[in-house]
C-alpha cells in the first residue's frame, strides 16, 4: 500500500512538473500577460502533448538557431516553484497596486514565499557590516574619523582579515577553496560547535550554499541511472538540480504525523525499490533543520541515518543552512558531522557534505551569496575532481567570504561588540520563534488546517483540507487545488506563499509553504487577514 | 567493509574530461613554492588587484556605503565619504529591496540593468532592452548558463577559438557538449579566417556532430588581438547562413592598447548590418566588473544580454537563474557603478578620471614593454598584445627539450612552464593549457606585474629562457641519429575531438644541432599549417614593429 502512494506521488510530481513548465510560470512581466484564466486553459489543453507538439509560439523564430524546441531538455524538466507563477503574479500585482490603489483590499504585497528576511525589514547584524564596509574600502582604516564612526572590534577585525588576503586585495580572485585565513577561521568555529576537529582544506567556500550543491550534483549524477534519495517533501533546490544535471530523484517521505520524522525503514525501501529498478542510488539529502517542514532532528534520528549511509555505500548531504535557526527548547541543532564522528566514524567511514549559508541563521544575508560546504571522507583523487570544479568558476565573491567567516566566529564576550551584536542576535531569534508560533496557532484555528509546529528553519507548511468543490473549481481552472488556494489567497490578501506541490507532497494532501519573516507588527494583520480569507474560502466552496 | 560510497571510478565523466589549466598544475606547484617562502609573481589569471593594483576609490566609497547603510544616518559621514558618493549610495539602496543583504531579481536588480541597458546604448548606438539584460556572478557564471542552455548532448558542438580560453573547453565537457576547434591564425596576429571557420563546420558535421554556436572573444584571450569590423561582419554572417548562436566574450572592451583597432561590439556592428542579419543572428554577450580599468575580479559581477532569442529561451534562462537565487548584490552595483561612473563636474569625478587613465596607461606600457622583452629573447617569437592582459609568446622548444619533457613524463610547454617558475618565480599558464597547433609551444602571462617590476621580470624572464636554450641546445649535440629520425617524422595533429586534415610543412632537413643556431630568419618563422586552400584574407595592419612574426625587426642580445 504505501509502495503503490508513493509511485502515486512519483507521479504526481512529475505530473506537476510537466503542468508547470507547460504554464506560464517564468514569464518576464513584458513577454507575456498575466496568467488569467482564459490564457491558463489555453496552455493547458496541451499540456498533455509532448514539448515539440506544443510550439505555435516560436513559429515565427523557427529559423534561429535555438528556440524553446531546440535548448537543453533538462532545462525545460526543471522547475523551481519558490519564484513560479504565484511570485509572477505577485510582482504584477504589486505594480498595479501603485496605480491602483483602492482596486484592492489590501495595501500591500508580503512576500512569504521566500526565505528573504532582509527583503521583509530585518536589519543586518551591525557588527558584520562594519567589518564588510571596512574590508571593501580599506583606505578607512587609515583615517582618524573611522574610530568614531565604526567600533574597535570590527577595525581589528577588518585589519585581521585583510592580512589574511594576499596583497589585501579583496579586489582579487582568491584560491579557488575560498581564502586560506578565512578558511581558518571557519574551521576553528565548526571544531568549536562540534568538539571535533575541522580542516580548513576540507572547506570549499562558494556564492551561497546553491552552487556548492549543484557541485556535488553535478559529480555524482552521470545520467539518469544515477539517483539522489531526497526527502519529500523537500526544498526544489534538490529536485532543480538533479534533473538539470540529468539524475534521477528517489523521494522518501516524511511522515507528517510524527511532526515530519525521517523513517530509516522508509529510506531502506525506496533504496531498494530504486536499486531494482537498475538505478544506482549516490546519495541521501538531509536538510536539517527541515526546509519547508521546519522539524529538528532528533539525535538519535540522525545516527540512524548515518549508519544507513555508511551501510549503504551512500554519500550523505547534509543541508545544515538553519543550524542556528531552532527555536524549542527541546531540540538542539548536531551536526552530521558531529553525530557521525561521536559514533567513532572517521575519514574512512563515511564520505559526508555540510552545506552552511550566510543566508539563513539570525544574519539571513540573501544578497551576499556566502556559503561553504565542508567535505569530509573523499579520496584526494575525488577531492582533486571538485577543486578543478570550482576552478573553473574562479573563486565565489570575497565580501561573501568574508561573512562566511564572520558568522562562524561573531564578537566573544569581552569585545567592543558584544553586547549589541547579542541583543541583536537575540531579539531576531526570539522574534522568529514568537512569530511562528503566533503564525502556527493561526493556522492551527483554522477549519480544515493543521500545521506542525515550526521547530526550527524559517518555514511553516500547514497542510489544508480542501472541500471537493474547491479542488473542482481548480480542475476547472487546470490548476492544482493548493496553487488554487494560494492564489486564491494572494489575491484577496496580497500574501504570496508557495503551494505545497512545488516542494512534493503525499498525493491527495494539500500544503503551502510560508516563510514566518514578515516583521512582527505585521503579524496580526496578516493573522487577519488570513483568518478572514480562509472563512470565505470555505465559505465559498463548503461541501 | 561498508560499501564505498564514492570512489573516483564512479564519478560524473564529463567532470574528469574537464581540464582547466588556469588554475592547474602550473598554480598548485606555484602555491607550494609560495609557501615554502619563496616569491612568485601570478601571472596565471588576469587578476591585477592581487598583483597591486588599486582598487578605483569611488566604487569602493559607494559599496563600503552600502555595506553599512547605518553610516547613511551619521552626521559624521561627511568627513569620510564625499558627497557625490554618499548620493550614489543612497540611489543604489533605493533600487534594492532590503539592501546588500536581501536576494535580488533572479536576473539582476531592475535598476541596474535599465542603467546597464542605458550604457550599452551610449555605446552603441541602438537600443538596448533591460529585460534581455541578466546580471550575473561573474561573466563565467553567465556564459555556463548560457552554454547549459544550448547544449543538449555530445552531438552538439561549439565553435570555440584555439588558442582559446579554457572556461569554454572546461565548461562545454562539464556540459557533455562537443569543442569544435577553429584556428586563429598566429602568423596572422592572431587572425580570424572565415574559411577555417568553414573548414571546421564542414569537418564536424561530417561526423555528426550538430554544429549550434560559435565563441569570440574580442579583444582575444590570451592572444590579445583585436577584431576589425569588417571581421565581426563576417563572422556574423557566417553566423547567420549557419544558424549559429554567437557567444560574443566582450569581457576586455576596456583594454585597448592601440588606436588603428578601438572595440567595436558584435551587436553594433550587427544592428549596423540591418535585416535579415539584425533579426536573424542570435547573439549573446557578456561583460564583466573584473577586467578593464576596474579588476574588480573578487566581486564576481557580470552580466550578459541576449538579442534575438525568443521570449520563450529567456524565460527558461530566467527560471534556470532563479534557481540560484540571485547575483551578490554588491557586485550588481559594482557593475552600476562601472556602466555609469561619475560624470565630468562631479565631486569625484577629477579623481576618477586620473585612476582609471593612469591604469589603463600603463597597461598600454606594460603590453609594449612585455612583448618588446619576449621577442628579444632566443627562440621566442610573440605578437603585439592590441588588448585584453595577456601575452602569448611562442617558445620554439628545441628538440633537446622536448626529449626531456618526455623523459619527466610532462607536455614540453608544460616542462618549461614549471622549469621558468623553479628559476625565477614567474608563474605562466602552458600554451597547451588553451589549446595550440600539435608541435608549437606557447605560454600564457597576464601584462598585470607591477610596471616598476616589469624590466626586472622581463630580464629574469630572459636570463631563464637563453640558459635554458643554449642548455639544450648542447644537449641535444649529443644525441643520436635515431632519435633525429624519429623527429622528423612526426606530423603535425590537431586537438580532438574534431580533428582537421592538418599538416605542418616539413622543414628543410637539417642536423638537429643546428636547430637552434640557423640564421633568424629561419629561426623565427612561425610554421604555416597546410590547413584548406586559403582564401585571400583581409590584410591586417600590424600594431608596430614588434607585432610582426617577420624576424628581421628582431633582434637579440645574446646568441
Amino acid at each position: 500500500m504505501r509502495r503503490f502512494l508513493i509511485n502515486q506521488a512519483k507521479g504526481l510530481v512529475d505530473h506537476s512538473r510537466r503542468q508547470h513548465h507547460k504554464s506560464p510560470s517564468f514569464l518576464s512581466p513584458q513577454s507575456r500577460p498575466l496568467a488569467s484564466p482564459a490564457s491558463a486553459s489555453l496552455v493547458s489543453l496541451s499540456r498533455f502533448f509532448s514539448s515539440t507538439s506544443d510550439m505555435s509560439a516560436s513559429d515565427s523564430t523557427s529559423s534561429l538557431p535555438v528556440t524553446v524546441d531546440s535548448i537543453n531538455p533538462k532545462v525545460l524538466k526543471c522547475e523551481y516553484a519558490v519564484r513560479g507563477e504565484i511570485v509572477n503574479i505577485a510582482q504584477k500585482l504589486q505594480e498595479d497596486l501603485k496605480a491602483n490603489k483602492d482596486a484592492y483590499p489590501f495595501d500591500e504585497i508580503i512576500y512569504c514565499n521566500i526565505g528573504n528576511p532582509q527583503s521583509l525589514g530585518q536589519l543586518p547584524i551591525r557588527f558584520f557590516r562594519e567589518v564588510l564596509a571596512l574590508c571593501d574600502h580599506s583606505s578607512l582604516l587609515d583615517e582618524s574619523e573611522t574610530h568614531g564612526l565604526f567600533s574597535i572590534d570590527s577595525i581589528d577585525r577588518a585589519w585581521k582579515i585583510l592580512d589574511q588576503i594576499p596583497g589585501r586585495a579583496t579586489g582579487a580572485y582568491s584560491h579557488s577553496q575560498g581564502i586560506k585565513g578565512l578558511r581558518d577561521v571557519i574551521a576553528a568555529g565548526i571544531e568549536a560547535r562540534d568538539g571535533f576537529p575541522a580542516d580548513p582544506n576540507d572547506i570549499f567556500l562558494t556564492d551561497g550554499a546553491s552552487p556548492a550543491v549543484h557541485m556535488m550534483m553535478q559529480l555524482l549524477l552521470s545520467s539518469e541511472k544515477d539517483g539522489i534519495l531526497c526527502p519529500i517533501p523537500q526544498y526544489p533546490l534538490y529536485s532543480a538540480s538533479i534533473a538539470l544535471h540529468g539524475g534521477s530523484l528517489v523521494p522518501y517521505y516524511l511522515d507528517e504525523a510524527t511532526g515530519w520524522g525521517l523513517e530509516i525503514s522508509d529510506l531502506k525501501k525506496q533504496l531498494e525499490e530504486a536499486r531494482s529498478k537498475g538505478i544506482a542510488v549516490r546519495a541521501l539529502v538531509v536538510i536539517n533543520p527541515g526546509n519547508p517542514t521546519g522539524q529538528v532532528l532528533a539525535e538519535e534520528n540522525q545516527r540512524d541515518i548515518v549508519n544507513f549511509c555508511k551501510q549503504e555505500g551512500l554519500v550523505l548531504l547534509a543541508d545544515e543552512v538553519y543550524q542556528e535557526n531552532v527555536y524549542v527548547p527541546d531540540k538542539k541543532f548536531h551536526s552530521f558531522k558531529k553525530v557521525a564522528r561521536s559514533l567513532g566514524y572517521g575519514e574512512k567511514d563515511i564520505s559526508l557534505v555540510s552545506f552552511q549559508s550566510v543566508s539563513k541563521g539570525y544574519y539571513g544575508e540573501c544578497g551576499k551569496r556566502g556559503g561553504y560546504m565542508e567535505v569530509t571522507g573523499f579520496t584526494s583523487d575525488v577531492r582533486e575532481q571538485i577543486y578543478k570544479m570550482a576552478s573553473v568558476n574562479l573563486c565565489s565573491n570575497i565580501s561573501g567570504q568574508i561573512l562566511a567567516s564572520l558568522v562562524m566566529s561573531p564578537p566573544k564576550p569581552g569585545d567592543d561588540s558584544y553586547d549589541s551584536y547579542m541583543a541583536e542576535r537575540d531579539g531576531i531569534l526570539s522574534s522568529m520563534a514568537k512569530r511562528a508560533k503566533t503564525l502556527e496557532d493561526a493556522l492551527n484555528s483554522l477549519e480544515g488546517v493543521t500545521c506542525n509546529r515550526a521547530e526550527g528553519a524559517m518555514y511553516l507548511f500547514p497542510r489544508i483540507s480542501l472541500p471537493q468543490k474547491a479542488i473542482e473549481a481548480a480542475e476547472a481552472e487546470k490548476t492544482a487545488p493548493d496553487a488554487f488556494y494560494c492564489k486564491r489567497l494572494l489575491n484577496a490578501t496580497g500574501v504570496v506563499v508557495v503551494p505545497g506541490s512545488g516542494f512534493g507532497q503525499v498525493p491527495g494532501t494539500w500544503h503551502f509553504r510560508c516563510t514566518i519573516l514578515p516583521q512582527e507588527d505585521k503579524i496580526p494583520a496578516i493573522v487577519n487577514r488570513l483568518t478572514e480569507f480562509h472563512k470565505s474560502f470555505m465559505d465559498e466552496f463548503r461541501d | 567493509m561498508a560499501i564505498k560510497a564514492l570512489d573516483y571510478d564512479t564519478l560524473n565523466e564529463n567532470v574528469k574530461k574537464c581540464q582547466y589549466a588556469v588554475r592547474g598544475e602550473l598554480y598548485l606547484r606555484a602555491s607550494e613554492l609560495q609557501k615554502e617562502g619563496k616569491k612568485i609573481i601570478f601571472t596565471n589569471v588576469g587578476n591585477p588587484h592581487a598583483l597591486g593594483q588599486k582598487p578605483l576609490t569611488f566604487p569602493r566609497q559607494v559599496v563600503a556605503l552600502c555595506q553599512a547603510p547605518f553610516l547613511l544616518d551619521d552626521p559624521n559621514v561627511g568627513m569620510l565619504f564625499p558627497a557625490d558618493a554618499i548620493a550614489r549610495a543612497k540611489h543604489y539602496l533605493s533600487l534594492t529591496s532590503g539592501g546588500l543583504g536581501a536576494y535580488s531579481d533572479s536576473r539582476g536588480l531592475p535598476g541596474v540593468r535599465k542603467e546597464v541597458a542605458e550604457f550599452i546604448q551610449r555605446r552603441d548606438g541602438y537600443p538596448s532592452d533591460p529585460e534581455l539584460i541578466f546580471l550575473t556572478d561573474g561573466a563565467s557564471k553567465g556564459v555556463m548558463q548560457i552554454l547549459n542552455c544550448v547544449i543538449r548532448g555530445d552531438g552538439d558542438g561549439i565553435l570555440v577559438p584555439v588558442p582559446q580560453y579554457p572556461l569554454y573547453s572546461a565548461t562545454i565537457s562539464l556540459l557533455g557538449g562537443t569543442l569544435v576547434p577553429y584556428y586563429l591564425d598566429e602568423s596572422e596576429n592572431w587572425g580570424l579566417d572565415v574559411n577555417n571557420l568553414r573548414q571546421s563546420v564542414a569537418q564536424a558535421r561530417s561526423q555528426g556532430i550538430t554544429v549550434r554556436a560559435m565563441v569570440i572573444i574580442n579583444p582575444g584571450n590570451p592572444t590579445g588581438q583585436c577584431l576589425s569590423e569588417a571581421n565581426l561582419r563576417e563572422i556574423l554572417k557566417y553566423c547567420y547562413n549557419e544558424k549559429l548562436v554567437l557567444l560574443g566574450d566582450e569581457v576586455y572592451q576596456q583594454n585597448i592598447y592601440q588606436d588603428e583597432r578601438p572595440f567595436i561590439s558584435s551587436k553594433k556592428v550587427l544592428m549596423d548590418m540591418g535585416s535579415p542579419f539584425s533579426n536573424g543572428v542570435q547573439l549573446v554577450s557578456f561583460h564583466t566588473v573584473s577586467k578593464g580599468y576596474w579588476g574588480e575580479c573578487g566581486q564576481r559581477g557580470g552580466y550578459f544580454e541576449m538579442t534575438n532569442l525568443p521570449p520563450r529561451v529567456v524565460e527558461e534562462i530566467y527560471k534556470v537563474a532563479s534557481i540560484a537565487l540571485s547575483p551578490n548584490v554588491s557586485a550588481q552595483i559594482f557593475m552600476g557603478l562601472m556602466v555609469s561612473p561619475p560624470k565630468p563636474g562631479d565631486i569625484s569625478y577629477d579623481q576618477f578620471a586620473r585612476e582609471s587613465k593612469g591604469i589603463l596607461e600603463s597597461l598600454r606600457r606594460r603590453a609594449r614593454i612585455m612583448t618588446d622583452g619576449f621577442n628579444s629573447c632566443k627562440n621566442v617569437v610573440c605578437n603585439f598584445t592590441e588588448g585584453a592582459m595577456y601575452s602569448f609568446p611562442q617558445i620554439r622548444l628545441p628538440p633537446g627539450a622536448i626529449q626531456a619533457a618526455k623523459q619527466a613524463g610532462k607536455v614540453p610547454d608544460v616542462f618549461y612552464c614549471l622549469k621558468l617558475l623553479e628559476a625565477t618565480g614567474i608563474s605562466t599558464v602552458p600554451g597547451s593549457g588553451f589549446g595550440q597547433k600539435e608541435g608549437v609551444f606557447h605560454l600564457r602571462t597576464t601584462i598585470l606585474p607591477a610596471e616598476e617590476e616589469m624590466p626586472e621580470i622581463m630580464d629574469s624572464f630572459k636570463k631563464f629562457n637563453d640558459e635554458f636554450m643554449s642548455q639544450v641546445i648542447r644537449r641535444v649535440k649529443k644525441k643520436t641519429e635515431k632519435e633525429k629520425n624519429w623527429r622528423r617524422s612526426q606530423l603535425i595533429k590537431i586537438l580532438s575531438p574534431v580533428k582537421c586534415p592538418v599538416t605542418m610543412v616539413e622543414k628543410p632537413e637539417k642536423e638537429e644541432e643546428e636547430e637552434c643556431t640557423t640564421p633568424k630568419a629561419e629561426q623565427f618563422r612561425i610554421p604555416q599549417p597546410l590547413e584548406c586552400p586559403r582564401a585571400p584574407k583581409p590584410k591586417r595592419r600590424r600594431g608596430g614593429d614588434h607585432s610582426s612574426l617577420v624576424a628581421p625587426t628582431i633582434s637579440f642580445q645574446t646568441l
